[in-house]
């Protein structure tokens, strides 16, 4: 084990993944001469050279497609796009074409190739560049989508991505990659694509949530602690496929739940897994499944609306004691 | 809109009420919260009020006649609405008519024929097909895993009062009504009392514990009974009741073995706390105040109101409390929280000449005594048959809370109290 940031571990599976196999390949903005934008390719064009890193220009829709066509004759791509705000340019290639294509070639062309990057709200970037886009993706049959928390999730994350023969979306969080954490140094150490983890044990109240939400879950269940309350914090680790077996165990034994994401609220992952919960676990329910989720806005610019738009541990808090109850 | 007159769930068992007396009659002007009528539930006549403004204007249920829980038993209305989705015609629904056969109750569900030939079908009403009984005129709201719990434990969810949002029945509230008995309709200062944390210890049950329930219930039943029985010399006890009655006397009191009984049995449990115990299911509750359920016969049935902590208690205080409520368990007007909540029972049947006999426990208590009659018999003394006065106490017992041994023990002590009333005092 090793102390990486995850920045530092996302680089480590990159660069393992294309020593391990010649057919992964990064492209994106700034990727190779800037080291990209939040220096997650730090050091990949000296080592694997320009054919294996490539900068491309401003124009996501066109090397997202690239990728695509790349994927589809047997490279294996991971496309980096700065903040996944700006992939929304990309979407058709992502929706209609990375996650159709094996159903509309009956099975014979797959599309094994990564899209990655932040997602979610940083500081003070404005409405356009301050959304998570979780939704986006998840929201089609044919891409995967995963979110790791921790520097250990980020890497064994993305290499099971790129060893994946499906489209897979990794989303990231500009706020996560200077958090530190262990990382297993073995280089094929994966964390399977649907699979969630635990964060934090407990028996009164489920959090469950996702991304950069699981630390601000955690910083809740410690405040609720205090009180002596018991929070279990789910980290769903992948939207899709999504492990619902670990969902409905950690609500059978606390009987209540609140969902955390940085989303919006409307037709958000949130309101995915009440429609679960309400199918599968209505008899184990003692109290109505809450959301914590940003306000139905576009993130304002100041920095104290940013604020209160943003989900918060207090508002964590306040709906694990709604559920209890205990207000 | 006309307001329905429910047969309200009265009791926490009750299914069915019978209508005693009518306390308004039809054209009487009523407000919400008059008392409207008498109802004889299994239990006891409580009280029906109004929970509406008007008129009385028509009544379904006639004096005497039962109707199930959540029926239509009248109807009140402004003096000119229209009720005539109740069945009602003019001057028709008397009722008399409708005496001793079977409840003549208008189901808001099957009009009626004057419902069905009126124009105006009474859309706007809320469906009432399969809702549970009316509680404050509308359905019982719990959450779903509050009905699950209740369904699996046999509880009636209109007995149980709800504390969560507009009082939902959550799973609190069900867990304490099952280890508690269940709450009464009105505010109560007992049974709030009841609930204190402090009053009882849950211990989680060991590996043993659980497969000697298992194991147990497999072999029995829902509870594994067995039995104790033991002969106690009621010399003593006999005579201290007449130098207590003798004290007692110029104020007009007096007690009965009974009463002693009650209060050695209580002082007795005091020193075995694992007989005063409730089975939870997944925990035993270990109780630290005694609430004895005294067993009283009333007309069709028994009835166990309680003496609350009983081993705190004088024994005229307990005689009187117990005489007192009796009388009331006769008239069946004792109120929900004084026959809920026993930690511990005891069933009498000596007066009526018998000698022993076998109680069954009342869940989730874990243990009850049958105290046969005071019989003088010969007894072998030092090598001499002597007369004693011989009483049979048997002792139900819950095997997944009490063991024989356990069980055992307390009675020990019980004898030795009864044997030596000075021993109840140390």
């Amino acid at each position: 084990m090793a102390e990486l940031t995850y920045r530092e571990a996302l680089n480590e599976a990159l660069a393992e993944e294309m020593d391990r196999d010649d057919s992964v390949f990064i492209l994106g903005e700034e990727v190779a001469e800037y080291d990209g934008a939040y220096k997650v390719s730090k050091g990949l064009l000296e080592r694997f050279g320009d054919k294996r890193v490539v900068d491309t220009p401003i124009s996501e829709l066109g090397f997202t497609g690239l990728g695509v066509g790349a994927a589809m004759v047997g490279l294996r791509p991971v496309v980096e796009f700065m903040t996944f705000n700006f992939s929304i340019l990309a979407l058709d290639q992502v929706i209609n074409s990375a996650a159709k294509m094996l159903h509309m070639s009956n099975g014979e062309i797959g599309v094994p190739m990564v899209f990655r990057g932040p997602t979610g709200a940083a500081l003070q970037l404005g409405a356009q560049h301050s959304q998570a886009c979780e939704t986006w993706y998840a929201h089609a049959p044919g891409v995967k989508l995963v979110t790791p928390a921790t520097p250990a999730d980020a890497k064994g994350l993305l290499k099971a991505a790129i060893r994946d023969n499906d489209p897979v979306a990794v989303m990231e969080g500009e706020l996560l990659y200077n958090v530190k954490g262990e990382v297993p140094d073995d280089d094929d150490f994966i964390v399977p694509l649907g699979v969630a983890d635990r964060k934090r044990e407990g028996d009164d109240v489920s959090i469950i949530t996702h991304g950069r939400m699981v630390h601000v879950a955690l910083q809740a269940a410690g405040q609720l602690a205090k009180e002596g309350i018991e929070a279990d914090v789910l980290d769903l680790r992948s939207l899709r496929p999504l492990d619902v077996d670990a969902i409905l165990e950690t609500v059978a034994r606390t009987n209540r739940a609140v969902y955390v994401e940085d989303g919006f609220p409307y037709v958000g992952i949130g309101a995915q897994i009440v429609s679960i919960l309400m199918e599968e676990a209505f008899d184990d329910l003692d109290a109505p499944v809450l959301r914590v989720t940003q306000a139905d806005i576009p993130m304002p610019y100041n920095k104290k609306l940013e604020a209160w738009t943003k989900p918060s541990a207090g508002r964590v808090v306040e709906a694990c004691k709604k559920v209890l109850y205990a207000d | 809109m006309p307001t329905k007159v429910r047969m309200e769930a009265l009791s926490p068992t009750m299914e069915e009420g019978q209508v005693v007396k009518w306390l308004k009659s039809e054209g009487d002007s009523v407000t919400s919260g008059d008392i409207i009528a008498e109802i004889e539930t299994d239990k006891a006549t409580m009280e029906l009020s109004a929970r509406g403004d008007g008129v009385l204007r028509l009544i379904l249920v006639a004096e005497g006649a039962t109707a199930p829980v959540g029926d239509v038993i009248a109807v009140i209305a402004g003096p000119d609405e229209d009720i005539s989705q109740f069945g009602a015609s003019a001057g028709a629904g008397g009722p008399a008519e409708a005496a001793d056969t079977a409840p003549p109750v208008a189901a808001p569900a099957q009009p009626s024929d004057a419902a069905a030939e009126a124009p105006a079908a009474p859309t706007t009403e809320a469906p009432t097909l399969e809702g549970p009984p009316a509680v404050e005129g509308g359905r019982i709201k719990a959450s779903p895993l509050a009905k699950r719990l209740a369904a699996d434990a046999g509880l009636d969810l209109s007995a149980v009062s709800g504390s969560g949002p507009a009082g939902r029945i959550v799973k609190r509230d069900i867990e304490v009504a099952l280890t508690e008995g269940v709450a009464a309709p009105a505010p109560s200062p007992v049974p709030s009392a009841l609930t204190s944390a402090a009053d009882y210890e849950d211990l989680s049950l060991s590996q043993m514990r659980k497969t000697i329930a298992r194991r147990l219930t497999e072999s029995i039943g829902p509870v594994p009974h067995f039995f104790l029985t033991i002969d106690v010399d009621m010399g003593r006890a006999i005579e201290a009741r007449h130098s207590i009655n003798a004290m007692l006397e110029k104020e007009g009191r007096k007690i009965s073995l009974n009463d002693l009984i009650i209060r050695a049995t209580a002082a007795a449990l005091r020193r075995h706390p694992a007989c005063n115990a409730h089975w939870l299911g997944d925990a035993i509750r270990r109780f630290n105040r005694v609430h004895i359920g005294v067993a009283v016969a009333v007309e069709d049935g028994l009835i166990t109101p309680i003496v609350r902590d009983a081993d705190a208690k004088g024994v005229a205080q307990i005689g009187a409390e117990v005489r007192e409520m009796a009388g009331r368990a006769r008239e069946r007007k004792l109120k929900p929280e004084e026959y809920t909540g026993a930690t511990f029972s005891i069933s009498n049947l000596g007066m009526f000449g018998i000698h022993e006999f076998t109680a069954v426990i009342n869940p989730p208590e874990a243990g009850i005594l049958a105290i046969g009659g005071v019989e003088e018999t010969p007894v072998v003394e030092n090598g001499q048959v002597v007369v004693r006065s011989r009483m049979r106490i048997t002792m139900s017992c819950d095997h997944r809370v009490i063991d024989g041994a356990t069980g055992a023990a307390f009675l020990a002590t019980l004898r030795e109290m009864l044997e030596e009333p000075g021993a109840m005092l140390v």
